[in-house]
């Protein structure tokens, strides 16, 4: 156990208790968890804590040094707000290190009746310029901002440069093509989206149907892929389907990849990022602890030799594995993906 | 309830932008929105013409608004942010949490590309200095029903009543993309596109729009038929967004309906024939966005 705090935190998804403890075990410096309700944007059947669980959490992490985060990082709906204020009270009891939070009203309620409590603006806030970050810093006094994945590297560097609030980063998992907080796609398609009811492209609306050349993904009526025999069938997310556009069909939006910076550790690092966040509550403990275990190596290594940092081959053959649509993009870090 | 032009989302020709702002001076609209709001490599405007299609506007009567961009990326894009912020002149529409940083307290318009979900948000926004707020796009009439039961007062309302929704933005240019063009090499492709680009579903259903960064419904919503429920619940203005060719003619459908000149029915028929789709109202409703409701 480190008796100072890390400079560079890895933050890691908890979506149960044996989650949470894979983290911890290998590695992780923070975890984050939602409650199983409808106040965190991952509310699915079998995820998520219950009230012991969160208790037992929290005990387990802090006995090893750890942190604990709370989402709370949906948006409360017109005459909603009793649920969520009240487990911003439950969260400011049971001793989260910080809670997550995206919904101005809600930010305005934590910061007037429970001022000690550490807020972080969810990647949902959609705050991607440091203008935005000033503003929840302004008027709620937040202390650290989770950059929507539309930033290149020098625009991270840039904004992290020009705010006095900690940024972390997303570093690796499944990529939204559209900026956080700003995608009404789903609703569109299904009538459910993030900002509405914390789900996106939702299991509820998915439809399969083989016909007798293709297996069919639709939501409700909406054909998002079609799969030849031998293809693999993915989760019809609804901006990673393949369209017709100018008589081509594509990818038009987005192919099925996952984010992955560990080839851009060091200059996240050097940059001043506060920490790398690993998407994937959704996830097993497994994956939890597979991906916490190449991404604490990779951190230790960028620190104790920034300058000998390289991509271990194990590293990437781990993460492979676990990788959706098994394919890899540094997103928008890289100037030429947008 | 008072007729906005809401900002033009496409990209056209510097004449044709001209040509449209001198025919919509002669219409209707009480409110006209303007300046580009999805990409800061557009600049067949420059800031100056945009500044003197507001002169012009409010000489011939309308309310002009200035829109900002909605997504803020880059060093430069927060600091064409700040100076339109820092304008006296003109009234601001903020689309980021940013420009209201930047407004720095003076009075604004909340455009509907920031997240006001509920009434706690909405005095958050109205003591930041909101005087009008402008309802996400894929919100219900139950739920600005209650948010309204709640509305700081002085606080008016617009909703989005009329054109194809933007419905997502993203670092991605997904209009160059389609050339294999990157974003920073895009000649420019939206202007081959004065409606967007239509991305169709592989069994031939239309099902979204490209429009640069900008991803956009097919079909075009239309809340002709819910302008008196809008009314009795407190609605201040409707928002009509701009289309390449008779927009004219929407604005005067609009108006005659909300004049009781014109019946619903008749209404719908001639919106037929002047969008570029069909519609749609599923928002409204509490429905899949393109969902076609019966009032």
């Amino acid at each position: 156990m480190t008796s100072t705090p890390p400079s560079f935190e890895l933050v890691c998804p908890a979506g149960s208790l044996p989650a949470l403890k894979a983290a911890v075990d290998h590695g992780a410096d923070c975890v984050y968890l939602g409650f199983r309700d409808a106040t965190n944007a991952r509310n699915f059947a079998g995820l998520n804590f219950s009230e012991e669980a969160i208790v037992e959490g929290i005990r387990y992490a802090h006995a090893r040094g750890r942190k604990v985060f709370l989402a709370l990082n949906t948006y409360p709906q017109p005459g909603g707000d009793g649920l969520w204020r009240q487990a911003l009270d439950r969260a400011a009891t049971q001793g989260v290190d910080a809670v997550i939070l995206a919904d101005p009203g809600l930010m305005d309620y934590a910061a007037r009746v429970h001022p000690q409590l550490r807020l972080h603006l969810s990647v949902q806030g959609s705050a991607t310029n440091v203008d935005a970050i000033a503003f929840y810093h302004r008027h709620f006094g937040i202390q650290r901002a989770v950059l929507p994945r539309v930033l290149s590297l020098p625009q991270v560097e840039h904004a992290i440069a020009h705010t006095p609030v900690e940024i972390e980063v997303f570093g690796f998992g499944s990529l939204c093509v559209m900026a956080e907080g700003r995608c009404q796609l789903s609703s569109y398609a299904t009538g459910e989206s993030p900002n509405t009811h914390g789900v996106c492209s939702p299991a509820k609306a998915v439809r399969w149907q083989r016909t007798p050349r293709a297996l069919e993904a639709r939501l409700n009526d909406v054909l998002v892929d079609r799969y030849a025999d031998g293809e693999q069938a993915g989760y019809p997310t609804l901006c990673k389907g393949r369209f017709d556009v100018g008589g081509d069909t594509y990818y038009a939006i987005e192919e099925p990849a996952s984010l992955n910076t560990l080839a851009i550790l060091p200059q996240l690092m050097a940059a001043g990022a506060r920490a790398v966040k690993i998407e994937g509550r959704q996830r097993s403990p497994a994956y939890v602890a597979q991906v916490t275990r190449v991404w604490r190596a990779a951190i230790d290594a960028c620190r104790a030799q920034a300058r000998r940092y390289t991509v271990q081959r194990d590293w990437m053959a781990v993460l492979d594995n676990v990788a959706e649509g098994s394919q890899h993009t540094l997103g928008a870090y890289h100037r030429p993906w947008k | 309830m008072k007729i906005a032009l809401g900002p033009l989302q496409y990209y056209w020709p510097r004449a044709a932008v001209l040509a449209f702002y001198e025919a919509m001076a002669a219409t209707a609209v009480d409110i006209v929105y303007l300046g580009e709001t999805v990409c800061s490599r557009r600049h067949e405007l420059r800031p100056s013409d945009w500044l003197a299609l507001a002169d012009m506007l409010a000489a011939a009567g309308k309310d002009v608004v200035l829109s900002t961009q909605v997504l803020i990326e880059s060093p430069s894009d927060l600091a064409a942010l700040r100076r339109l912020a820092a304008n006296e002149r003109w009234p601001v529409e903020a689309n980021d949490m940013g420009a209201i940083h930047a407004l720095d307290g003076r009075p604004f318009v909340a455009g509907p590309h920031l997240n006001v979900y509920n009434a706690a948000t909405l005095g958050v926004l109205a003591r930041a200095g909101a005087t009008r707020w402008v309802m996400p796009l894929e919100m219900t009439a139950a739920s600005l029903a209650a948010m309204l039961a709640d509305v700081p007062s002085g606080l008016q309302t617009e909703v989005f009543a009329y054109g194809r929704l933007p419905l997502a933005f993203s670092a991605r240019c997904f209009t160059a993309r389609h050339r294999n063009l990157p974003k920073d090499d895009c000649r420019f492709s939206c202007l081959d596109h004065p409606d967007g680009l239509a991305l169709d579903t592989q069994d031939g259903q239309p099902f979204l729009v490209l429009n640069g960064i900008q991803t956009q419904s097919a079909k075009v919503y239309n809340l002709v038929g819910e302008l008196d429920a809008m009314r009795t619940l407190g609605v201040d203005v409707v928002r009509l967004s701009p289309q390449s060719t008779g927009m004219a003619d929407v604005v005067a459908t609009l108006h005659a309906v909300l004049d009781g000149r014109l019946d619903v029915r008749s209404a719908r028929g001639r919106l037929a024939a002047l969008a570029p789709a069909a519609a749609c109202n599923g928002f409204w409703h509490g429905r899949p966005g393109l969902d076609e409701v019966a009032a």
